[in-house]
């Protein structure tokens, strides 16, 4: 394949993940960034996300665009419920202590992943696109319903961003994110706060596992990688930093189709762990973060 | 009063005829019917899960249809089915496990090669015999060892030599190979290449791909546009976003032609929207999913058996499809169990190396209800089975069967002497 086509097929296949990576990632950062709290069962809700989707759209009779349309409002909103669940059972009982939290949310990883095993199996199943339609260019051809996650995330993502900063909730939120104390004096209920965040965050990451099942499949295990990645890109970001965390997501993403293409996806990974040694090592606070 | 430190006359006679009924019991029930136990190392969860699921239905049926028949040397048998989340750490612990703990006479059944290797030099420690259905040449090569066995299915070496000359005739010359990136995917490539070089063809590019991959059109544009045939193979819950990524990327465009191990659409039905492009291309496949017009006598039985339709899917759910060209191994290499326990005169574990030598003395394996994918030839020497092997095309969004090879045609010079190393 000629010099052009195939760079352009890397930079499609680049911002595919970049889409979804921002999304998840934007959730690990919105909670670190209010809650303090290092989510280790992030990539357990965007699992969740995504097997959620194969049962809604498995159960829903009508055609498969609207069985996803289904997918997309409820399973995001499932997830969301039982985060704000684990939060009022589990981190809130911790005082959201940095370190325990940290060991809480290993833990609930593997409730949820075996929970998931128990009661979905460990199948890997697929979920059937909205839509079927191939875009035929001259050298190859792809799947329209990536371009459409493109979208789709962006959309999302402009969503949040106007959420935290044009909306009171999202105002409440900041406030909360700068100063906790201070926020509590001026009457602001902390623990409902945190609540929504946490579930606000596992909600976009079970939002990305839906727009991925349909071009990967709904497996148990599917947590893994997100959640490394979503790291990588909230370290580089700066934690807590939304416009760091889609900026990273973009050069991670982009980085990793054209390095994967070009070179091997193994290099990929390699280079974006060994940025994450650097930014830890240069700028500890990230790309775009605050000083601690 | 009567107590533990002052017991009656009657109280310790009791006592002590209960103590003897108590020894006595089990020996005289193990002389009647004291099961065989078969430990099955069972890919239920992890990578190899679909392939888990369908061996165990396989296995289970096989199972039935030998104790109705009487069992093994009139003892019945037993299955101890123990996961292994396909993973190789996890794997040997599950040969001791099985071994050890749970008494098994030997175990059984592994599929991907990668838990294959880390298990089988447990079972050599173990010394009891272990008899894999994973289709790799890590038995035949010589890298394991004297308790290793694989009686139930065909070697991809084996499998890939009768493949060439079909391919380099019909299909093209100038292949490009995408393979996972493992000793299974290795096997594929070390001796594909090698084959179609004997038939004047070329490998123009090998395209390994890491087995936990998710995404795979970062990979395609490395196939070279002289490419004339697309070999690809391969595993894991993936597989179908491998071949739906592989048709979005050709499209409607021109295309080379494609030639897949079944690997590839293993578990995955072959009418799935999506993989419309694969029509006319070509599989190999161990035992056609399809059932074939020319299908043995014993294959409906077979199919009844396991609970497969003619479809290869099963008969309680249509969407789900089997591992057709997997799964018939585990049958087959009980009914060799069965055969070789009953030849060496079998009776526990103390009898474990005898019963390797028996195995090891086995060479031919007729056609009938007990090996449902074909007549076989066993090497002792090798611990290699060979079968015939099948090439199907898909028409209609079915495999149709259009090509039988012979057994000789697999067969290759022996690596390895296994018969002369020690137990």
């Amino acid at each position: 394949m000629a010099f052009g086509p195939f760079l352009l097929l890397a930079l499609m296949e680049g911002l595919v993940t970049a889409a979804v990576l921002a999304l998840a990632a934007a959730g690990l950062s919105l909670v670190f960034g209010v809650m303090r709290v290092v989510n280790v069962a992030h990539g357990e809700f965007y699992m969740l996300g995504a097997v959620l989707a194969w049962a809604v759209t498995t159960m829903f009779p009508g055609p498969p665009a609207l069985a996803f349309l289904a997918a997309v409002l409820i399973a995001p909103l499932l997830v969301a419920a039982l985060a704000a669940a684990a939060d009022g059972l589990i981190l809130k009982r911790l005082n959201y202590d940095p370190e325990a939290t940290i060991v809480a949310t290993i833990g609930l990883l593997y409730i949820l992943q075996q929970a998931a095993l128990s009661l979905y199996g460990p199948n890997a199943n697929p979920v059937t696109a909205p839509f079927e339609w191939r875009i035929q260019l001259p050298w190859f051809g792809y799947s329209g319903y990536k371009l459409f996650v493109v979208l789709a995330a962006g959309l999302i993502l402009l969503a949040l961003w106007l959420f935290m900063t044009r909306t009171k909730a999202g105002l409440i939120m900041r406030a909360t994110q700068v100063d906790r104390t201070t926020a509590q004096a001026f009457g602001i209920n902390v623990d409902r706060v945190y609540m929504g965040t946490f579930a606000l965050g596992a909600g976009l990451a079970a939002l990305a596992g839906v727009l991925i099942v349909p071009i990967q499949q709904a497996q148990y295990l599917m947590g893994h990688d997100p959640l490394l990645l979503s790291f990588i890109v909230v370290i580089i970001g700066g934690l807590g930093s939304l416009r760091g965390t889609l900026i990273a997501a973009l050069v991670i993403g982009l980085s990793d189709g054209v390095i994967s293409m070009f070179f091997t996806p193994t290099l990929a990974k390699i280079l974006a762990t060994l940025l994450v040694a650097l930014v830890l090592v240069f700028r500890p606070q990230g790309l775009f973060g605050a000083k601690a | 009063m009567t107590n533990l430190l002052h017991p009656t006359r009657r109280g310790l006679l009791m006592a002590g005829g209960a103590g003897l009924l108590t020894a006595a019991l089990p020996g005289y029930v193990a002389a009647q019917a004291a099961p065989i136990k078969i430990g099955f190392q069972l890919h239920r969860t992890g990578i190899g899960a679909a392939y888990g699921r369908w061996y165990e239905r396989t296995a289970q049926a096989a199972l039935k249809a030998i104790n109705d028949a009487g069992g093994i040397g009139g003892r019945p048998v037993e299955i101890l089915f123990e996961d292994d989340a396909t993973d190789p750490k996890r794997g040997s612990e599950v040969v001791d496990k099985l071994t050890q703990s749970d008494g098994c006479d030997l175990v059984m059944g592994t599929l991907f090669s990668h838990v294959v290797m880390g298990s089988a030099p447990r079972a050599g420690e173990l010394k009891v015999p272990y008899l894999v259905c994973s289709e790799g040449y890590h038995v035949a090569s010589g890298a394991l060892n004297r308790w290793t066995l694989q009686p139930g299915i065909t070697d991809v070496r084996a499998q890939i030599s009768t493949m060439a000359p079909w391919v380099a005739a019909n299909l093209g010359k100038k292949v490009t190979m995408v393979f996972p990136d493992y000793a299974f995917g290795h096997d594929h490539r070390d001796f594909f290449t090698a084959a179609i070089q004997a038939q004047g063809g070329e490998v123009i590019a090998q395209i390994a791909v890491p087995p936990t991959e998710t995404s795979f059109t970062r990979y395609f544009p490395q196939i070279p546009a002289e490419t004339e045939v697309l070999y690809h193979v391969m595993v894991g819950p993936a597989v179908l976003t491998f071949v739906k990524e592989l048709g979005e990327f050709y499209g409607t465009g021109a295309k080379p032609q494609l030639f897949g191990f079944i690997d590839s659409l293993e578990a995955v039905d072959t009418a799935t929207p999506g993989l419309e492009f694969l029509e006319g291309s070509h599989f190999w496949e161990a035992h056609p999913r399809v059932k074939a017009a020319d299908a043995g006598e014993h294959e409906s039985a077979y199919r009844a058996a396991v609970g497969v339709d003619d479809n290869g899917a099963s008969v309680s759910d249509a969407a789900d499809v089997s591992t057709y060209s997997h799964m018939f191994s585990t049958w087959e290499t009980l009914y060799f169990i069965k055969q070789a326990m009953e030849a060496s005169g079998y009776a526990g574990p103390a009898d474990r190396q005898k019963l390797v030598e028996a195995m090891e003395a086995i060479t031919d394996l007729p056609y009938g209800i007990e090996r449902p994918q074909g007549a076989k030839r066993f090497n002792g020497k090798t611990h290699q089975v060979f079968g015939s092997q099948n090439i199907s095309q898909v028409q209609g969004g079915k495999l149709v069967k259009v090509h039988t090879t012979t057994i000789d045609e697999g067969l290759y010079e022996d690596a390895v002497d296994y018969t002369t190393m020690s137990f």
